[in-house]
């Protein structure tokens, strides 16, 4: 079973990150199940959501406490909290940003993607707020392979007709294409 | 015998440091600033600072971004800027 | 599980939360008449049919209220010509609705209400807990609490069979955010099967008519009211046996079935077991592998979809055969125990060969239960079948006095 944390900022797009990996999933013949952090819905306020998928039926609701991969929607989130906390050893972590990300260490492979300005660029933006779940969906895909990025495509463009399920496509294939790996300096493997 | 009972105290911030939850914030211009409070008055979280003479200034660890403040200034001596 | 089977390629697979499960649900069983009033966690529901009137253009009458106990009567009047009624709430909503609900128990009539659990203030709280689930349970209404998505639809689906047949109204209780805001796959039976499962021309005594005018539930004496009582009390009682029955039925035409009133799971050989209702019992059923396997405690799990009718006489042969149940309970009864362990004491008292019973409170207020914890619950009712341990009244799992010392005050 592979256990995915979204962190993300009320707005951005987080829950629907997590349910469109489980939907895409399905279509590859894996199961899963995604669900929110819970409370009162804040614009702006730091939110968790959490994606489970297995090639077997899943039925554990317990809360993630040691993720596989951890995926940050918004880079101001790594001075809110302690992204890394509960990755499990070779985790892999992808942070929305522009700048590489200098004091973090952890045992695992670091990926980034600026899907902020992807999304800029193709205008999706929603309230102000650069809508960033599909172009961050690009990047898990190239991290970990845990979808293929044909299905994430095809699964966007079933949940978004038209014009505005292109556009979530694109962004999502752009950060596909845009997502690299950083060597982490000072690692020291426990 | 010890009671537990769930009283809410008049505190800053019941739901943390809801300036985390800003994209961009209001900066305030001293120089263009008229001292009319207005700003003061509409902010919908309390977060401006009123001093003795009028002047103003934010509470940045509460601030939420909202812009309220900056639109509601008659001299436009706020201006909202990225965080 | 049969979806593992659907997913080679039949169509009518969803990913969908367990609130769009029962919306979809409510749409399958062609219900005429919705009452609705929003509350967290249950508002998407309703937010669910309305999209689908709007795109489907469905028959489905959607009355928007001024509050819960108006939503109830507005079932309770559609139920009353005869109408197929839903409505759904949660937490304050239900105790709102309080009133409404007893009327609708008391006047027989076969409305399904969907419960998505959450606490009740004070404190002020939006997450998870039981007690406004199981309420429904002493108000003459059958009380069935599904595990995941799918089963939250095929149990509505269920209820409104069960409903029709007894004439007694059915609550569908449902994990408030865990599974209500949880997406899972599930498949939808064609409507054909649904059509034929709950057909609508069925017998209703109890629908007003102005051609042989009578009404609902006006005054009588206390010569008659202990008797109307009394039926109800009957009829829920002899219902273990259908509700075991139509989930059966429900397996023929569908392939998916849940044991009935009791899913029973590793209990060939058990010897301890834990009693659990909801979405925790995935995470229960995990930890019963677990402590087999690290530990060699023969664990099992026994997951009641039923709570009304109580499962006495499936619960009593499975009890028999265990030395010790760990009832855990996300809810209580104050200065007692959990509700559900009170009622699994009551059930089996008369046991000639009766396990030890440990009641277990924790989760309230939507506090994370873990597989750790009733990995933990397992090894106690192994200490406590050896001896090594007593029973308690309640052990509390989760529990944490220091997080709230600031609140303690002297009297």
């Amino acid at each position: 079973m592979i256990e995915i944390k979204f962190l993300g900022r009320g707005g951005q797009g987080a829950v629907t990150a997590a349910n469109l990996i489980v939907q895409a999933s399905f279509k590859e013949g894996k199961f899963g199940l995604a669900y929110p952090s819970f409370g009162a819905e804040r614009r702006g306020a730091i939110l968790n959501a959490y994606a489970r998928i297995d090639q077997i039926p899943i039925n554990v609701h317990q809360q993630i406490y040691e993720p596989d991969v951890v995926v940050v929607l918004d880079k101001k989130i790594l001075q809110m909290t302690n992204i890394v906390e509960g990755l499990k050893p070779g985790g892999s972590v992808i942070i929305n940003t522009n700048r590489i990300p200098e004091d973090l260490n952890f045992d695992g492979k670091l990926f980034i993607v600026d899907a902020t300005r992807i999304c800029l660029d193709l205008n999706l933006v929603i309230s102000g707020w650069p809508v960033v779940n599909t172009a961050i969906l690009g990047a898990l895909s190239k991290a970990t392979n845990i979808v293929n990025i044909n299905t994430l495509v095809k699964t966007i463009e079933e949940n978004w007709k038209g014009e505005i399920g292109k556009k979530n496509s694109q962004a999502c294939l752009r950060a596909y294409e845009e997502t690299y790996e950083v060597v982490l300096k000072n690692l020291v493997r426990g | 015998m010890r009671v537990l009972i769930p009283k809410s105290k008049p505190s800053k911030g019941a739901v943390g440091k809801t300036g985390l939850w800003r994209t961009s914030k209001p900066v305030v211009n001293h120089d263009k600033c008229i001292k009319c409070v207005i700003c003061w008055a509409f902010c919908p979280e309390t977060t401006i600072f009123r001093f003795q003479d009028n002047s103003v200034d934010i509470d940045y660890e509460y601030c939420k971004g909202c812009g309220v403040c900056a639109n509601e200034c008659p001299v436009n001596a706020i201006e909202m800027v990225e965080d | 599980m049969s979806i593992i089977e659907e997913k080679k390629g039949v169509s009518n697979v969803k990913v969908v939360t367990a609130n769009e499960a029962v919306a979809l649900a409510v749409k399958c069983a062609k219900v005429d008449v919705v009452g609705a009033y929003p509350i967290s966690p249950q508002t998407s529901i309703m937010e669910y049919l309305t999209k689908y009137i709007e795109t489907e253009n469905l028959s489905m009458e959607i009355v928007r209220v001024e509050s819960e106990h108006s939503a109830m009567a507005v079932a309770m009047g559609a139920a009353s010509v005869g109408a197929r009624a839903f409505t759904a709430t949660a937490s304050q909503g239900l105790l709102y609705m309080a009133e409404m609900v007893y009327w609708v128990g008391g006047s027989r009539l076969p409305v399904v209400m969907a419960i998505t659990s959450r606490a009740m203030g004070a404190p002020w709280i939006l997450g998870n807990e039981h007690t406004d689930v199981l309420l429904p349970r002493e108000w003459g209404w059958m009380v069935l609490f599904p595990e995941h998505n799918q089963e939250v639809f095929d149990t509505i689906i269920q209820a409104y069979r069960i409903a029709d047949k007894t004439l007694i109204p059915v609550v569908v209780g449902l994990d408030g955010f865990i599974l209500s805001h949880t997406t899972m796959p599930i498949s939808i039976p064609d409507q054909s099967v649904i059509d034929s499962f709950i057909p609508k021309d069925v017998p209703k005594p109890y629908a007003l008519n102005t051609s042989n005018p009578f009404t609902h539930g006006n005054a009588v004496h206390s010569n008659v009211y202990l008797e109307f009582r009394y039926d109800i009390f009957r009829t829920i009682e002899e219902s273990e046996d259908l509700v075991d029955q139509v989930d059966k039925e429900w397996e023929k035409l569908t392939g998916r079935s849940y044991g009935g009133v009791i899913e029973e799971y590793l209990l060939d050989d058990a010897e301890v077991a834990i009693v659990v209702i909801g979405a925790s019992s995935g995470d229960a059923k995990q930890a019963a592998k677990n402590v087999r396997e690290k530990y060699g405690i023969k664990a099992g799990v026994i997951r009641l979809r039923s709570i009304r009718p109580f499962p006495v006489k499936r619960l009593s042969q499975i009890a028999s055969k265990l030395k010790a149940i760990g009832v855990f309970d996300r809810n209580m009864s104050p200065g007692l125990g959990g509700m559900i362990a009170t009622e699994v004491k009551f059930a089996l008292y008369d046991l000639k060969d009766k396990p030890i019973v440990q009641s277990y409170i924790g989760g309230l207020g939507g506090k994370d239960v873990r597989i750790v914890d009733f990995e933990k619950i397992f090894t106690e009712l192994k200490e406590i079948v050896d001896g090594r341990i007593g029973v308690q009244r309640v052990r509390w799992v989760g529990l944490d006095l220091a997080a709230v010392d600031s609140y303690f005050e002297e009297v």
